[in-house]
């Protein structure tokens, strides 16, 4: 609704659209209170928006200017309602929100800011929502918003989206900005459970807007998709029915789903077109072989080693190196694995990683050496963000106490 | 460029709700058109039909103006056009001519003291 009023008042009246809605949430509690809520509550909602809108656009059409390239039709009454009613279509909605994204995916605001925005505007989540999303504090994301709304507040046209030059030239920073905020809800800090579906599911809806717009799917987009595609599949697995992380190793693959998987290799061979290869197209080919494998033990490590090479020369960070050692170490052995993650370039940056340790852990419990292997399962524990981790951690230092070997766990 | 004044005359009356949303869509489809060409300088507002009229020095106050339906002014833009002719010419699109109305085209007069 946010997006919606934005493109009618301008991206320099976003307080103006925030306030229409919020009035029109507090007419419906009054209202609902004593009629009882109306049989399609969302409709009732939008027109409420929509007549306090034209409201607005009446009584301040000389003293404010609103959307600019509207301009003149909003100050007529020959085309002022029917403006508005073609604006808030079903199909202008849709198109709304893929403005708003690309709005709030400016190149000028940090990638922080961008993904806050787009939570905060595009999907209705809370300052504090938001934070727990984020593990950040209420004030640093308060502040972000705001200081990123103020952008917004002294640019007329700046940050507005209008030429096809401006999609193509901000549609990486979206699609960065989809892909971070997926990353949040599948590995995500939470501290209240390790897997966010709903940032998940909020990051695959803006993606299915922005795959329906002829300038929005390209094939890093597609690779995009297929890579949420295919985690997301996962996501059904990733949590075991006692509520337990659980490894890409120890996951009941017959819990995958199927119609994701599907989906996610359709995207994958429509990525393929062009010429340019992105870190999405990696990482959902990597995706990709886990998925095709049936058990654990019939996963196609040679590729996946390939694939992260491509990757850390693409796109090179201690993450990507540490997932690829422990690639290695599956194709080679645990020792050629070890090696892999003692060259880690910038491994310090590693230091407050927890799933570092736990892989650590993991290859030294597998050579044999137990003992090594709990005091890394320890300090993973220590740097644990979540209970489900601390369990998660808890058990394997048990099983090191048990000499009892079992997979290893990266994080895929 | 010179400013001109299109006074719509005339009205549709007794329209069914399918004939009024192609009827609108009819006019918005030549206001954008204007719009886009660079024409429209002011859009104006349609008028309602009915109002009061207040005349004389006596300044009587009567309802109306109760004139003949195709006489009634029903609203007003300003434009911008190169001159007279070219006014007129652009007038030819708009949709109250389609009833039975009159686009009436005034150039706006410049008073100079």
């Amino acid at each position: 609704m946010v997006a919606v009023l934005t493109r009618i008042f301008g991206v320099h009246n976003l307080a103006l659209a925030e306030d229409v809605v919020q009035d029109a949430f507090c007419r419906a509690l009054e209202v609902w209170r004593f009629r009882g809520v109306p049989e399609n509550p969302s409709a009732w909602l939008m027109a409420t928006a929509k007549n306090r809108a034209l409201d607005i656009l009446r009584r301040q059409r000389t003293a404010r200017t609103f959307a600019p390239e509207l301009g003149w039709q909003l100050q007529s009454e020959w085309t002022l309602a029917p403006v508005v009613e073609e604006l808030f279509a079903p199909n202008a909605i849709e198109d709304d929100l893929l403005r708003m994204m690309f709005t709030c995916c400016h190149p000028r605001l940090p990638e922080e800011a961008q993904v806050a925005l787009v939570l905060h505007i595009l999907c209705g989540f809370s300052i504090g929502e938001i934070a727990s999303a984020f593990v950040s504090s209420r004030a640093a994301v308060e502040k972000r918003i705001t200081r990123a709304k103020k952008a917004f507040a002294a640019s007329k046209k700046l940050l507005d989206v209008t030429e096809s030059a401006d999609f193509a030239g901000r549609l990486p920073a979206v699609q960065r900005a989809l892909y971070l905020l997926f990353n949040e809800g599948y590995h995500g800090a939470s501290p209240e459970s390790a897997v966010r579906a709903e940032l998940c599911q909020e990051a695959m809806r803006l993606m299915a807007i922005l795959l329906d717009h002829p300038l929005g799917k390209t094939p890093a987009t597609y690779a995009l998709a297929a890579l949420m595609c295919l985690d997301a599949a996962r996501l059904p697995a990733r949590v075991d029915a006692s509520g337990n992380l659980s490894s890409l190793f120890e996951q009941d693959r017959s819990r995958w789903n199927r119609e994701l998987v599907a989906d996610g290799l359709k995207f994958l061979e429509l990525c393929a077109a062009g010429s340019e290869l992105t870190e999405y197209h990696v990482e959902a080919a990597i995706a990709s072989v886990h998925a095709r494998a049936a058990r654990a033990e019939d996963t196609d490590w040679k590729s996946i080693v390939a694939l992260y090479d491509t990757l850390m020369a693409i796109r090179p960070s201690p993450v990507v190196a540490l997932n690829r050692a422990i690639a290695v170490a599956q194709s080679e052995g645990p020792e050629r694995g070890l090696e892999e993650m003692r060259s880690i370039a910038g491994s310090d940056r590693l230091a407050r990683y927890p799933f570092y340790f736990a892989a650590l852990g993991e290859l030294e419990f597998r050579r044999g050496r137990a003992e090594a292997a709990r005091d890394h399962f320890r300090e993973a524990l220590a740097l644990a963000r979540s209970p489900m981790e601390r369990q998660f951690f808890g058990q394997r230092i048990s099983a090191c106490e048990r000499h009892d070997a079992q997979g290893m766990a990266p994080r895929h | 460029m010179t400013e001109f004044t299109y006074l719509y005359r005339g009205r549709e009356t007794s329209q069914s709700p399918e004939q009024m949303q192609k009827t609108m869509e009819k006019w918005m489809a030549w206001f954008k058109e204007l719009g886009a060409s660079g024409h429209i300088k002011y859009p104006g507002h349609p008028l309602e039909h009915e109002g009061k009229v207040v005349q004389g020095t006596r300044k009587t106050v009567n309802d109306g103006p109760y004139a003949e339906a195709k006489d009634v002014v029903g609203g007003f833009t300003i434009i911008e056009a190169n001159d007279l002719a070219h006014a007129a010419e652009l007038a030819k699109g708009c949709p109250i001519l389609d009833v039975g109305g009159s686009v009436e085209v005034r150039p706006i007069q410049k008073i100079n003291m």
